[in-house]
């Protein structure tokens, strides 16, 4: 019996990734010295550790924003990692929701619109897709503020927007980065909640964060220390079905 | 699918423009005063140059115009020997010699001009008393306003008839007909028997450049037989205590030729022949073609000018825009990382930030279009300028405008693409 979370075909696999930042001739900093892991579909991944430990490089690396210096890196049956600049804007299009610590959403969009923005880059016609990303607003919640600015929108609700956003374009995994980071705890468990109902109806969920009860709602807890996986801590209470 | 893509690229475009509206404005100043300029400063030319030109071409392009003038100072003591009397010029022969030796020779028209002042009833104007031949319309543009022109008759018979100009008309005649009437031109009197309006105006001095001021409209025609008996070879001119004779037979001969291509060899013909009668230099030949020429020459040459300043203020404009794109790019990087890890590509960047520049400088080019459009018609209300705005100028400003917008949209626009993805999203 394989271990809980990864027992279905790996959506994520990673052979001894390797990040290598030349900054000058004598400073060159290893960000990641060889990461092997696997996230199943559906599971629930936290990502935690020091600052200096690689999360955010892996976080980076998983979300094709970077390419590896060195090793592997398998999404879905893609082999990512030798992918160009195009590709790469193409796979994060289609496979990958973002969700940031600061929201990161577009000032001179409406809410409607900004849910739409994956959507722009795929070419299709948004008029055909009006109905989801209303939808998706009144999934989050916000269903009656579609045309409002985030600028009169509270933090938790422009995470939430952010939330609708990184469904739109039905990615095969949500990265979120800090996703509590700048709530308050109230708000913060309001889009945890969220998160995990996301994770209920099956999406595949990599999170990084510092803060321990954050990443106990996760089914795996990965501890990263010096640019390799320190250790990994599997919930066992929350084992997916 | 596409087409939406692009629709809804400018309109993000636009959006995003409006949020700082004076900024907009701002920046695309420069473009419009640029366009505005141009649009501006080529209808005035253009108008200038042509009132230039339209008065040349009434000289008649396929006209050499042959004058008289008096020689030199110097040489008058020599040639002018006898008593006071100074003789110069064209004469009768030298109009025939013409007609029969220039090769493409259509009419020669021989005209003597005379400064008199004319008289009916308590008004009098001083004019041209011009003793030419009844062909004088066929030659040199006129519009027939009433009337009928010198006929052979009057030629034959040296009637005393007269075809005056619509200008000296009103001012000989303000209250009457002046068909009929007889004028009086020192001791004779001449019947009216035409009104005409020179569209070629005979006494304009095209040679010494100068295309502007007043045209001299007041013109009185006599047959030429009539000038000579009336007034004489010898003109005796008389100021301040002195008289001064002057023995000319014609003041001016115009040479209308056949084809344009006979206008071009004819200049030198015609020297050649008159060279062997006159000893000294007392004609002069104007070749209307070659006026045209040079006319246009210069225009171009104005026109050159005025691209170029044109062009360096659209340059200038141009680099506002730069600069403000630039200053825009990294203002919003942080938008620019989060569009690429939504899955913006590098083109896709490159094609947001470059439409925003060609709104910017096409709007521009629009408002400058307007106001350049305007301005001619404030400057020919105020200053009684004619002015032209020809279509190319419009379409070349507008086209200029938009490709300064394409020209310095580009390195904005791929500075914002290469941003590393990572980086920018960290932009605080």
């Amino acid at each position: 019996m394989s271990l809980p979370g990864t027992n279905s075909t790996p959506m994520i696999r990673t052979v001894d990734l390797q990040k290598t930042y030349v900054l000058g001739e004598e400073n060159i900093v290893r960000a990641l010295r060889g990461v092997d892991f696997q996230v199943a579909q559906g599971s629930y991944v936290a990502i935690m550790g020091p600052s200096g430990s690689g999360k955010s490089t892996i976080l980076n690396l998983l979300g094709c924003l970077d390419r590896p210096s060195d090793g592997q890196y398998f999404l879905g049956t893609e082999d990512v990692s030798q992918m160009d600049d195009n590709q790469l804007s193409e796979v994060r299009g289609r496979r990958i929701g973002f969700i940031f610590q600061s929201y990161n959403l577009i000032a001179q969009l409406t809410v409607l619109e900004n849910i739409q923005v994956p959507l722009v880059y795929q070419g299709v016609d948004l008029r055909d897709y009006e109905e989801r990303c209303v939808d998706l607003a009144k999934l989050v919640g916000l269903g009656d503020r579609l045309d409002h600015r985030p600028s009169q929108l509270s933090g938790g609700q422009q995470q939430r927007v952010a939330v609708a956003r990184s469904l739109v374009n039905d990615p095969l995994i949500i990265l979120a980065d800090e996703p509590t980071g700048n709530l308050d705890s109230k708000t913060g468990t309001e889009v945890l909640d969220l998160i995990d109902r996301l994770n209920g109806d099956g999406k595949t969920i990599i999170l990084v964060t510092h803060d321990d009860k954050v990443a106990r709602r996760a089914h795996r807890v990965i501890h990263m220390k010096d640019g390799r996986i320190d250790r990994e801590v599997v919930n066992r209470e929350l084992t997916p079905r | 699918m596409l087409r939406f893509q692009f629709v809804s690229t400018v309109r993000l475009g636009i959006k995003s423009l409006m949020l700082h509206k004076l900024r907009a404005m701002l920046t695309m100043l420069g473009i419009i005063f640029g366009v505005c300029s141009v649009i501006a400063m080529l209808a005035i030319g253009e108008g200038a140059s042509y009132e230039a030109q339209e008065r040349i071409k009434k000289l008649g392009s396929n006209n050499v115009i042959v004058n008289s003038y008096k020689p030199a100072e110097d040489n008058q003591q020599n040639s002018g020997n006898r008593g006071m009397q100074i003789d110069y010029g064209l004469t009768y022969q030298d109009a025939s010699r013409l007609q029969a030796t220039i090769p493409g020779v259509k009419r020669v028209l021989p005209m003597r001009i005379i400064r008199e002042n004319v008289r009916f009833s308590r008004n009098e104007v001083p004019c041209q008393v011009i003793g030419t031949l009844p062909f004088y319309p066929t030659v040199v543009g006129v519009d027939q306003v009433r009337g009928r022109f010198l006929c052979h008759l009057d030629e034959r018979h040296q009637n005393n008839v007269c075809v005056i100009t619509t200008g000296l008309a009103q001012r000989l005649f303000p209250y009457q007909d002046p068909l009929q009437h007889a004028v009086k031109i020192s001791e004779f009197y001449y019947r009216v028997v035409g009104i005409i309006r020179e569209t070629g105006t005979a006494d304009q001095r095209p040679q010494t450049g100068q295309m502007e001021g007043e045209p001299i409209d007041n013109n009185v025609y006599i047959p030429l037989s009539t000038s000579r008996t009336r007034f004489g070879e010898v003109l005796i001119r008389r100021s301040a205590g002195s008289f001064q004779a002057e023995k000319v037979e014609l003041h001016r001969v115009t040479v209308q030729m056949e084809t344009l291509e006979a206008v071009e060899t004819a200049d030198p013909q015609i020297k050649l022949v008159l060279d062997r009668f006159h000893d000294r230099k007392d004609y002069e030949v104007i070749v209307p073609l070659e006026l045209l020429r040079q006319a246009q020459e210069t225009k171009r040459m104005f026109n050159i000018v005025l691209g170029s300043i044109a062009a360096i203020s659209l340059l200038v404009g141009g680099i506002g825009i730069m600069n403000i794109m630039l200053a825009t790019v990294t203002e919003r990087t942080r938008e620019i990382g989060v569009r690429r890890a939504l899955g913006a590509k590098k083109r896709d960047i490159v094609t947001q930030f470059l439409v925003e520049t060609v709104v910017l400088s096409i709007g521009g080019g629009l408002i400058g279009v307007t106001v350049g459009l305007i301005v001619p018609v404030i400057v020919s209300h105020l200053t009684a300028m004619k002015t032209i705005v020809t279509v190319w100028s419009v379409f070349v400003a507008f086209g200029i405008s938009g490709a300064v917008g394409i020209v310095f949209g580009i390195y904005p626009a791929r500075a914002a693409a290469n941003l590393d993805p990572i980086e920018a999203l960290r932009h605080e």
